[in-house]
C-alpha cells in the first residue's frame, strides 16, 4: 500500500481499525484526542460498527473497554497521561483479571507540559500493573505496534499499555497500512472465575501474573522493536527508549560509534542490558519523561556500573528531550547562530473574545471583591485561563473535579465565601460526586457550573452532561430555589451579580449555571447547518 | 536533499494549512517527511509553530535541531524572531510585516521590523495586503507560501501547485483557483526581491 500522511495519533487509530477493533473508549485529553476523533470520522469504522462515542471520564472508559474484552472483542482505551490517575483502579485491576479479547490502553504523555498540569510518566503505571508496555519511536512503529497489540494482548492474556508522547502523537509522517483483519466474534472467558477478584481468586491471579513476568521479559528480549546495534567504542553504551532513539540518531546521522540498545518494549530485557553493561565503561539512558529505566538500572546492575542520564545531570532532569539536549549529552555544541531579540514578548493563550467564561468572571470578580476573604477554586478547562490578566479570578486549578471538593474543604475549614468554578464537561467527569458530598453536609459553598455545552479546551467534543446539568443537580439534592440558571451576556450583568451575591449569602449549597454555547463550537455548528 | 522549515504565527492564522500543502507535495514526490505541530492550549491566540522536515533519506527527529532550519516562514513578524535560534547561519526568514497585536505589551512595530532588517537573508512584506489585493484575506497563508518557494530547496513551484490542488480540491475549483492566484502573487513578490 502507498504511504499516507498521518499524525502519530491517526496512525494508531487507523492501526486499531485495521487490527479488528470493536470499540474505542475515551475521554478527550491532549495529546490523545485525535485518536478517537479519527475513528469517529472513519467510514471504515462506521461500516464495521465500531463503538467510538466519548465516555464521561477515563474510568468509565477503561471499565467499558474491559467489558468489551470480557465478551471476546478487541477494545482500545485512550487518554492523556493524567487520565491514568482517574482510571488507575480499573487499570491496575485489569492487570489482575487479565483479558479475553485484546485490550490496549493508550496513554499519551506530555513531557514539558505543553498542555498539562504535570509530567508524569505512564510507564510507571504499566510496571505497577505488571503488564507489557510498548513505546514507539516513530509513527510507522506506532502503527505496527497497535496493529499487533491486540493479538499480543490475547496471547499474553493481559492488557497492554501503549505509551506515546506529544512529539509522536502530534507529528505527521508517511505511514504504510496493512491488510484489515476481521473483528472478533463474541466469546466468554474460559475460566469463569477469571474476572471475579475475590481474595481467593485474586491471590491465584496475582501469582499467575508474577509468573508471567518471565514470559513478558522473554518477549521483550526477542521483540523486533528492541534492537541492539554493536559499536566499536565501548567507552559508552547507549540505551535509547521510544523517541529518545530518534534524537540519538539525529545526532549521529553518519553513524554512531557506541553500542546502542533501542528499547520500545517493556518489561526491560534484563539480560541484554546486563551484557551491555559488562562490555561498556558506562551506560547512558535516553528516555523522554521521567527516569523510569534509569532508576530501574540501579537495581538491576552492579553498583560499579556508571549510569548517566537524567539523574546525574547528563540530560536535564525535567522537560522533554530534544535533539539539542541529547546532543549536549555527548558534548556536541549547538549550531545556533542567532538569539531571540529582547523585544520579543510572550504571547500566552487567552479566552476568546466573546467567550461566555469572560462574562462569568467579570460578574463574579465584581461581587466577590465585596468580601474580605473570598477564594475561588477553579478547575481544568478553557475557564482556567481566568487565572490570567485581566481577570486574575481564580486561586486554584489542580485536577479535574477538584474545584468543588476543595471549595468544600476550605469552607469546612472556615473560609467564607468559598466559591467553585467548574465547566460542564469537568462537572460530569468528576464534579458530581463532590457535589453530593457538599449536599450531604449542607456545606456553605457556591458552585458555578460555567456551561458552554461542549468540551472546549480539547477542541469542542460533545459533553456528556449537555441538557442534563439541572436534572443532575436536582437529583443529587440541590434545593430547587438555590439552583439558578442565567445567560452570561453583558445585558444580564446586574441580574447575574445579584444572583451571585444572594447565593454567596445563602448558608448552604448553591449552584449557578451560566449557560451560553462556546463561540468556537457555535461557529462550527453554524457552518455545518449551512452545508445541510 | 534535506530541508528543514519552521512555520510559525498566531493561533488561527492558518500556518497548519501551509504545512499540509508542502507536506502533501513532498509525500507525492516520494520524499520522506515529518511535521510536528502544537495543538491544544496554544490555539487560543497564543503562539503556534510547526516543524516541517523533508528529505530524500529517512528522518529521525520530529524536531529540528537549533541552528539547522533552512527557512523560518512566519505569518507574524514578532513570531518570526521567536524562532531565530533555530535558523541556520545561511537560513532565510520569510515573514509577514503585518503585526498581530493581541497582547498588552506588544512591542513597537518599528523595533521588530528593524530586528528583521538586521538578518542576512530575509523576505518581508505585507502579506495580508497582497492577499486582499489578489485573492482574499483568508489566503494570506498561501501568499506567504508562494513567497517561500525560492527557499524550499527541492520543493518546486509545480509541486506546490499540485499540493494546493490536492489539499483544496474537495472545496471546489473556485477555492483552488483563488489559492493558486495567491500562491503566484507571493512567488512574484519574492522573485522581485531577489
Ligand atoms: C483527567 C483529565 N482528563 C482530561 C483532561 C484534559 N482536559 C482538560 S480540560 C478538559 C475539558 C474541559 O471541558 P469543560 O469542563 O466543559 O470546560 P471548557 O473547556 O469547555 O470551558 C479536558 C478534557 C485533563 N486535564 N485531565
Ligand atoms: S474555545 Fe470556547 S470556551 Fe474556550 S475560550 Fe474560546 S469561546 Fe471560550
Amino acid at each position: 500500500m502507498s504511504k499516507q500522511l498521518l499524525l502519530g495519533d491517526e496512525a494508531i487509530a487507523q492501526a486499531a481499525i485495521d487490527a479488528g477493533l470493536s470499540g474505542v473508549y475515551a475521554y478527550p485529553g491532549t495529546p490523545s484526542t485525535e485518536i478517537t476523533e479519527y475513528i469517529q470520522a472513519s467510514a471504515e469504522a462506521k461500516e464495521r460498527n465500531i463503538h467510538s462515542r466519548w465516555c464521561t471520564n477515563e474510568k468509565t472508559a477503561m471499565e467499558a473497554a474491559l467489558g468489551m474484552s470480557f465478551v471476546g472483542k478487541r477494545a482500545l482505551v485512550c487518554m492523556k497521561h493524567v487520565g491514568m490517575n482517574v482510571c488507575a483502579d480499573a487499570f491496575v485491576n485489569a492487570g489482575m483479571t487479565g483479558v479475553n479479547g485484546g485490550l490496549v490502553v493508550l496513554a499519551a504523555d506530555d513531557p514539558s507540559m505543553h498542555s498539562s498540569q504535570n509530567e508524569q510518566d505512564s510507564r510507571f503505571y504499566g510496571k505497577f500493573a505488571m503488564i507489557p508496555i510498548f513505546e514507539p519511536s516513530s509513527q510507522q512503529e506506532a502503527y505496527d505496534m497497535m496493529y499487533d497489540a491486540f493479538e499480543f494482548s490475547e496471547r499474553m492474556g493481559e492488557p497492554v499499555l501503549l505509551r506515546v508522547v506529544t512529539r509522536l502523537a502530534h507529528s505527521r509522517a508517511g505511514v504504510v497500512r496493512k491488510a484489515m483483519k476481521p473483528q472478533n466474534e463474541i466469546s466468554f472467558p474460559k475460566d469463569p472465575k477469571q474476572f471475579i477478584l475475590l481474595p481467593a481468586n485474586a491471590r491465584v491471579r496475582n501469582r499467575n501474573l508474577i509468573e508471567a513476568q518471565k514470559t513478558f521479559i522473554a518477549e521483550s528480549a526477542s521483540s523486533t522493536y528492541n534492537k541492539f546495534a554493536e559499536g566499536s567504542d565501548k567507552s559508552l553504551g547507549v540505551i535509547a527508549c521510544g523517541i529518545g532513539y530518534n534524537y540519538l540518531m539525529e545526532n549521529f546521522r553518519e553513524g554512531i560509534p557506541y553500542p546502542v540498545l533501542k528499547i520500545s518494549q517493556y518489561p526491560l530485557p534484563v539480560d541484554q542490558i546486563r551484557a551491555m553493561a559488562a562490555a561498556c565503561d558506562a551506560l547512558l539512558v535516553i528516555e523522554d519523561g521521567q527516569p523510569f529505566v534509569e532508576e530501574q538500572l540501579t537495581g538491576l546492575l552492579e553498583p560499579s556500573v556508571k549510569i548517566k542520564g537524567r539523574l546525574d545531570g547528563t540530560l536535564p532532569r525535567d522537560g522533554e528531550l530534544t535533539p539539542d539536549n541529547v546532543g549536549l549529552a555527548f558534548g556536541f555544541k549547538s549550531k545556533s547562530t542567532f538569539t531571540i531579540p529582547s523585544v520579543v514578548q510572550m504571547r500566552p493563550p487567552a479566552l476568546c473574545q466573546g467567550c461566555s467564561h469572560r462574562d462569568v468572571y467579570e460578574a463574579l470578580n465584581e461581587v466577590v471583591r465585596e468580601y474580605a476573604d473570598y477564594k475561588v477554586f477553579s478547575d481544568i478547562g478553557c475557564y482556567t485561563l481566568g487565572a490570567m490578566a485581566p481577570f486574575r479570578a481564580i486561586h486554584s486549578c489542580v485536577d479535574m473535579g477538584a474545584s468543588i471538593t476543595m471549595a468544600k474543604g476550605a469552607a469546612d475549614g472556615g473560609l467564607f465565601p468559598s466559591v467553585a468554578v467548574i465547566g460542564d464537561s469537568t462537572f460530569t467527569h468528576s464534579g458530581m460526586t463532590g457535589l453530593l458530598d457538599c449536599i450531604n453536609e449542607k456545606s456553605n459553598v457556591l458552585i458555578i457550573i460555567s456551561d458552554n455545552e461542549t468540551t472546549a479546551m480539547t477542541g469542542g467534543q460533545d459533553s456528556a452532561g449537555t441538557g442534563k446539568i439541572e436534572s443532575i443537580c436536582l437529583g443529587l439534592g440541590v434545593e430547587p430555589e438555590h439552583l439558578r440558571v442565567i445567560i452570561p451576556l453583558k445585558k444580564n450583568y446586574e441580574e447575574m451579580k445579584s444572583m451571585i451575591r444572594e447565593e454567596i449569602n445563602y448558608n448552604g449549597v448553591s449552584v449557578i449555571v451560566p449557560r451560553r454555547e462556546c463561540i468556537q463550537t457555535a461557529a462550527k455548528h453554524k457552518k455545518q447547518a449551512a452545508k445541510q | 536533499m534535506k530541508i528543514d522549515i519552521i512555520l510559525c504565527g498566531v493561533g488561527g492564522q492558518g500556518i497548519l494549512s501551509i504545512a499540509s500543502v508542502i507536506a502533501e507535495a513532498a509525500l507525492k514526490n516520494g520524499l520522506y517527511m515529518k511535521q510536528a505541530e502544537v495543538h491544544g492550549m496554544s490555539q487560543r491566540g497564543g503562539d503556534v509553530q510547526s516543524n516541517l522536515r523533508i528529505s530524500d533519506k529517512p528522518i529521525y527527529s520530529d524536531l529540528i535541531p537549533k541552528g539547522e532550519a533552512d527557512v523560518v516562514i512566519s505569518l507574524e513578524p514578532m513570531e518570526a524572531l521567536r524562532y531565530l535560534p533555530y535558523l541556520s547561519k545561511e537560513g532565510t526568514i520569510v515573514t509577514n510585516s503585518a503585526t498581530f497585536e493581541n497582547i498588552p505589551d506588544y512591542p513597537q512595530k518599528e523595533e521588530i521590523l528593524s530586528q528583521i532588517e538586521k538578518m542576512p537573508s530575509k523576505v518581508i512584506f505585507d502579506v495580508d495586503q497582497v492577499a486582499k489585493e489578489v485573492a482574499s484575506a483568508r489566503a494570506a497563508n498561501i501568499v506567504l507560501l508562494g513567497a517561500s518557494i525560492p527557499f524550499l530547496g527541492g520543493i518546486s513551484y509545480d509541486m506546490v501547485q499540485q499540493g494546493i490542488r490536492d489539499i483544496f480540491g474537495r472545496k471546489g475549483e473556485a477555492v483552488v483557483e483563488m489559492n493558486l492566484k495567491a500562491l503566484a502573487a507571493g512567488k512574484a513578490v519574492a522573485d522581485g526581491m531577489k
